[in-house]
């Protein structure tokens, strides 16, 4: 929080009455699910739907590292596991990252604003409503004659397009129907921002998650549609006689790579960016101390957002650029290690001299910084470009992106949902659970993702379904890593299962001792309605 | 108790260069490392893998300084051990401080990296030049200044893959026709794909570049020591992209010679054999046996061993219409490929023998029956379009 | 309230839109990009203009030739010179064979590439057969030309680069080329 909070008016009595006379009118059943415009029954939705969206991408995982577990192919054939990876990527990164992120914002951004909803209610539905019809439809193209897409989420042409099979219409379809989940996201999250805050909540005043969610939804808008014409250039390079990436017809598969990247660099930003508004939130509670520098985070991450822009390239070095070109890019995603370190000197300044305590969200917030910037470094080292043409395409790429999304923004929703379910349904978490569920995660994800800079770095490529005899040792580990991650996620299962049905100690309206904010400020459990009438910021 | 902070920073920076200084060793053995990158055969490689240390040990100093201080935090400033929280929340000075530091110690890396990337790009006055071509799943090289062409197939047997036999050595990284080229010499490599994009990777030349289809990409290498080097490709290509390895055989340059001209004459000798099988008839079962070996080596990836394909990506030979039919344009489509489809020009790789013995092993196998023997004549009459 | 929601609301959907638009306008920007720095190796598609004098005789480039036939494509293809030495500014002509083996008659695209990229934009054609399509008979041959001129203005420190010519079968303009279990084409005969 960037300065403390305080409701002049109405009275706290006041505001009860009003929503005890609304909890009479909460709908019930099926139907208030499907119907609802309420953001908090929208963040739900979308949290719920991310896990299990989690849980499906996760078995996925499980398939590829029970193939990897030995050299040899015992399990699936080299086509199925190619869908598995490719399936697997799209699933975490459209269908559990980004909704969790945006579940997060809907049921926070109006609290933290002094807002009573998202500026759009019945749009907001919508955009979620159409994800679980999208994801159905990803997941029976796995089921066409053929198979489904096996191209890697990155969905390089001509593979894409000439040389892929008739699931490519039916992935292009839900891709366009993510996207337009996304923008849509996107559009209510920014109206709400700029046009509801509460009288007195200066920009300046806003909490780091709202901004940070404000700056991401800017990028969702500026990329997302890029991503769209990507996926429809395919489409019509498959099915309508285009040549935009077949060379035959004067076209460039180099020029495929350039338009996805420059939403793909983006998009990266747009899963971590949230991811640092959580951790902005979480260290100054358990710190008791007000975040360090808040002007400069707001500073650094519109920095970051910006070079996200020009730093596309850097995921294409071997594909044949000139050497003025491997420069520019080279230098400028160095650049964004600065922004990125910034914040993480931040997080410490506030730890530093504070007066901490460990709860279960501190604990995800900490490791968060530690591997999140693990996974910077190592991507401070892709960056170099001379050694990048070693780095590329292996393993060591793969360690560098689960470092910065499974430590970093799945950690990050952790460390968010262990952080705010208590204010949501007024009862605190079965807490032992919890620690085993960190403990457990925290141990074994390093297990899984540590020992793959090693085989990366040994000359191990990705997306193979078998390698050689040298790789076998630290495979295995890193498939025990995984199914023990997997297994440790059951734990987080039951922990949200007992959660939301209200079994736990009841808080208070504060929760947490240090924390700050308007939403902290409201009854736990947070009542239906919300902020009808807003509050004034000093 | 500050002390004692201090103590654990020091135990903590102590652990951790351990772990780097054992990983740098490893490597700088000369041996491949199973943690690190190589040095490689190189002066580009060794270049490149010295880059990679110094980014390294700086990351791993930032990682130091920065887990250090946190840890010390943690344990100093608990509430359990009575600390109260100071108020302080901004610094202009220590902002710019851990701004302009880190931008430092960038450009510090930037300098040796740009270097190195100016020497890895400069591919003229090269001392020979070979053609790279990726295809679905093998690389094709010709050497430009000599009459030296082939395939490059991966030669790890099936059982080994289907865990049937024993793992040998080399596993995934051997091939039945390595790339040969001599040692001291700068050697240029034209990159370019026959249809997705591949990318040729050798580790021990840090020499990575993509293969597009229409384009040509160029890279160079100059190997100091004579040897085996093997790498991958490393751009997701199909089903069998972890199934296509790169092994390079450096020689010193009189044996690289002696290969070459080598090589050259048995080519000289494979032309003059083939003239000769023209005027000859094989019978049906040396044509059917020819066949069976050719297709289960060649064919039997896509099409199946039991000829049945992949419905919907790969058809079915069995009972096909083509097969028990249309002649022409079953030599045909095995001779030159089918454009806008995985089927590929066989006629490139495979000799006039070996594409009548498995033709007519197609129009025979799995019931076909068709009875049907086709002669290196006839598929030579269609490739000179008679 | 509602009034400024739709305001705000149509900005951003034109930004949607508008990217949208961009995503599709990268087509021709990459291909503008290319053409002005020629660093993705393609040269130029239409006829250059000679202009006569300036050639810089002190200078001596040496342009190789390499000619590919792509999968599907049996022609046979090759530059009757693999290697030429020219002055820049100096107009210079070589030729190619082709072949078409086939029982029918067919219809061919060379696709250049160049490497060094920077060289492409150098490479002055004045007559190619790759600006069109060339049509083939059965069995017939033809020697093809290519006129072509290095720019004077070639970086000092280009002095060899390579041309690929890349030899694609385009009979039918394209319906020919598209995979077989394709839904939205008309079926034809499954082989």
């Amino acid at each position: 929080m960037s300065k403390a909070t305080e409701i002049i008016s109405p009275a706290h009595g006041e505001a009860h009455a009003h929503d005890d006379h609304h909890e009479h009118h909460i709908p019930k059943g099926l139907m208030r699910w499907v119907l609802t415009t309420n953001h908090k029954d929208i963040g739900t939705l979308y949290l719920w739907f991310a896990f299990i969206m989690f849980l499906v991408g996760g078995a996925m995982a499980m398939v590829i590292r029970a193939e990897l577990f030995q050299p040899g192919l015992q399990i699936v054939e080299p086509n199925f596991f190619n869908q598995m990876t490719t399936v697997h990527g799209l699933i975490m990164v459209f269908g559990a990252v980004m909704p969790a992120f945006t579940g997060l914002a809907n049921w926070l951004v109006p609290m933290m604003i002094g807002a009573p909803d998202m500026a759009l209610p019945r749009m907001n539905n919508w955009s979620f409503w159409i994800l679980p019809f999208a994801f159905t439809i990803l997941l029976a193209s796995l089921f066409v004659e053929g198979g489904g897409p096996a191209f890697g989420w990155t969905f390089y042409a001509p593979l894409s397009t000439t040389y892929s099979g008739d699931s490519t219409a039916l992935f292009v379809f839900s891709v366009h129907i993510m996207g337009i989940s996304s923008i849509m996201g996107a559009i209510n999250v920014i109206v709400t921002i700029f046009n509801m805050r509460a009288p007195g909540m200066t920009w300046m005043k806003m909490p780091l998650f709202v901004w940070t969610w404000l700056i991401t939804a800017f990028l969702l808008i500026a990329v997302m549609p890029v991503l769209a014409g990507a996926v429809t250039m395919v489409l019509t390079d498959k099915f309508f006689g285009t040549s935009f990436f077949d060379a035959a017809g004067g076209g460039d598969p180099v020029m495929f790579q350039h338009i996805f990247w420059f939403f793909g660099h983006p998009e990266v930003y747009i899963m971590i960016l949230p991811a640092f508004g959580i951790i902005s939130q979480i260290i100054p509670t358990f710190s008791r101390k007000r975040l360090f520098g808040y002007a400069s985070m707001v500073y650094a991450t519109t920095s970051i957002a910006l070079l996200s822009f020009i730093v596309w390239a850097h995921h294409m070095f071997t594909t044949g650029m000139p050497v003025a070109a491997e420069m520019f890019f080279m230098f400028a995603t160095m650049l964004i290690s600065v922004p990125t370190g910034v914040k993480v000197f931040n997080w410490v300044a506030t730890m530093w001299r504070g007066s901490m305590t460990f709860e279960v969200p501190m604990l995800f917030a900490l490791a968060f910084i530690v591997l999140f910037t693990i996974g910077g470094l190592s991507g401070l080292m892709l960056a170099i470009t001379p050694v990048d043409f070693q780095y590329h395409d292996t393993y060591f790429v793969v360690a560098h992106f689960h470092y910065v999304l499974v430590t970093g923004a799945v950690f990050s929703i952790m460390a968010a949902v262990y952080y705010w379910i208590p204010k949501w349904t007024g009862r605190m978490f079965d807490i032992t659970l919890a620690k085993w569920h960190f403990w457990c995660s925290l141990i074994s994800v390093n297990v899984l993702f540590f020992p793959m800079h090693f085989v990366g770095l040994a000359g191990m490529p990705r997306r193979i379904p078998d390698y050689a005899l040298q790789f076998a040792d630290f495979n295995k580990w890193i498939s025990l890593g995984g199914f023990a991650f997997g297994l440790s996620q059951l734990i987080f299962l039951a922990v949200m299962i007992k959660a939301c049905r209200k079994q736990g100690e009841p808080v208070s309206d504060q929760v947490w001792e240090g924390a700050e904010g308007l939403e902290w400020e409201i009854p736990s459990p947070a009542p239906y309605h919300t902020f009808e009438t807003p509050p004034v910021v000093k | 108790m500050k002390q004692l902070g201090i103590c654990v920073l020091k135990a903590w920076t102590a652990l951790v260069l351990l772990v780097a200084g054992a990983t740098a060793v490893a490597a700088g053995s000369g041996e491949v490392s199973a943690l690190n990158l190589r040095r490689g055969a190189t002066e580009i490689s060794g270049q490149v893998y010295d880059l990679h240390m110094l980014m390294f040990s700086i990351c791993v100093g930032i990682a130091v300084v920065v887990f250090g201080i946190m840890f010390v935090s943690m344990y100093l400033h608990r509430k359990s051990r009575g600390a109260k929280p100071a108020n302080f929340h901004e610094s202009v000075k220590v902002e710019i401080a851990w701004t302009v530091l880190p931008f430092l110690i960038l450009i510090f890396m930037a300098v040796p990296a740009a270097k190195t990337l100016l020497a890895m790009e400069d591919t003229t006055e090269p001392d020979m030049t070979v053609l790279v071509t990726g295809s679905q799943w093998k690389w094709h090289y010709k050497y430009m200044d000599r009459d030296v062409e082939f395939y490059s197939l991966l030669a790890t047997q099936r059982e080994q893959i289907d865990n049937r036999y024993a793992k040998g050595e080399n596993y995934l990284l051997e091939v039945d026709r390595p790339l040969v080229i001599p040692t001291g010499q700068k050697v240029r490599f034209l990159i370019t794909s026959d249809d997705v994009i591949h990318s040729w990777w050798v580790p021990d030349f840090a020499v990575k570049k993509d293969a597009n289809p229409g384009f040509i990409n160029e890279a160079w290498t100059r190997v100091d020591e004579p040897g085996i080097y093997r790498g991958q490709c490393a751009e997701l290509c199909g089903k069998d992209h972890g199934f296509m390895p790169v092994v390079v055989i450096a020689k010193e340059p009189a044996a690289y010679e002696a290969w070459a001209s080598e090589q050259e004459s048995i080519r000289q000798q494979a032309r003059e054999e083939e003239q000769r099988l023209l005027a000859m008839n094989m019978s049906m079962e040396e044509l059917m046996t020819e066949g069976e070996r050719v297709y289960n080596a060649t064919c039997a990836a896509c099409h199946m061993p039991n000829g049945e394909g992949l419905p919907g990506v790969f058809p079915a030979l069995k009972g096909s219409p083509m097969a028990l039919n249309d002649m022409q344009g079953h030599i045909d489509i095995v001779l030159n490929g089918k454009t806008g489809t995985a089927m590929q020009a066989f006629g490139k790789m495979l000799s006039l023998k070996e594409l009548a013995a498995v033709i007519t092993y197609e129009r025979n196998a799995w019931g076909n029956n068709t009875g049907d023997m086709v002669q290196a004549k006839d598929v030579n009459a269609v490739v000179s379009g008679e | 309230m509602a009034n400024s929601n739709s305001a705000l609301v149509t900005k951003l959907l034109l930004i949607v839109v508008g990217m949208f638009g961009f995503g599709f306008a990268l087509v021709p920007l990459y291909d503008v990009f290319c053409d002005i720095t020629g660093i993705n190796g393609k040269t130029n598609e239409t006829a250059a203009v000679y202009y006569d004098g300036q050639v810089d005789e002190s200078r001596t480039v040496t342009v190789e030739f390499i000619t590919r036939t792509h999968t599907g494509m049996p022609w046979e293809f090759r530059a009757q010179t693999k290697k030429v030495k020219v002055h820049p500014g100096e107009m210079n002509m070589v030729e190619f064979y082709v072949r078409n083996p086939a029982n029918k008659s067919m219809v061919a695209q060379a696709i250049p590439s160049v490497t060094p990229g920077q060289a492409a934009l150098y490479l002055n054609k004045t007559e190619c057969f790759c600006f069109n399509s060339q049509p083939l008979a059965a069995g017939g041959e033809s020697l093809m030309p290519m006129r072509f001129y290095v720019d004077p203005q070639l970086p000092e420190d280009i002095h060899f680069f390579t041309v690929q010519y890349t030899l694609f079968d385009v009979t039918g303009n394209g319906t020919d080329d598209k995979p077989l279990n394709n839904p939205f084409l008309t079926s034809f005969s499954d082989n």
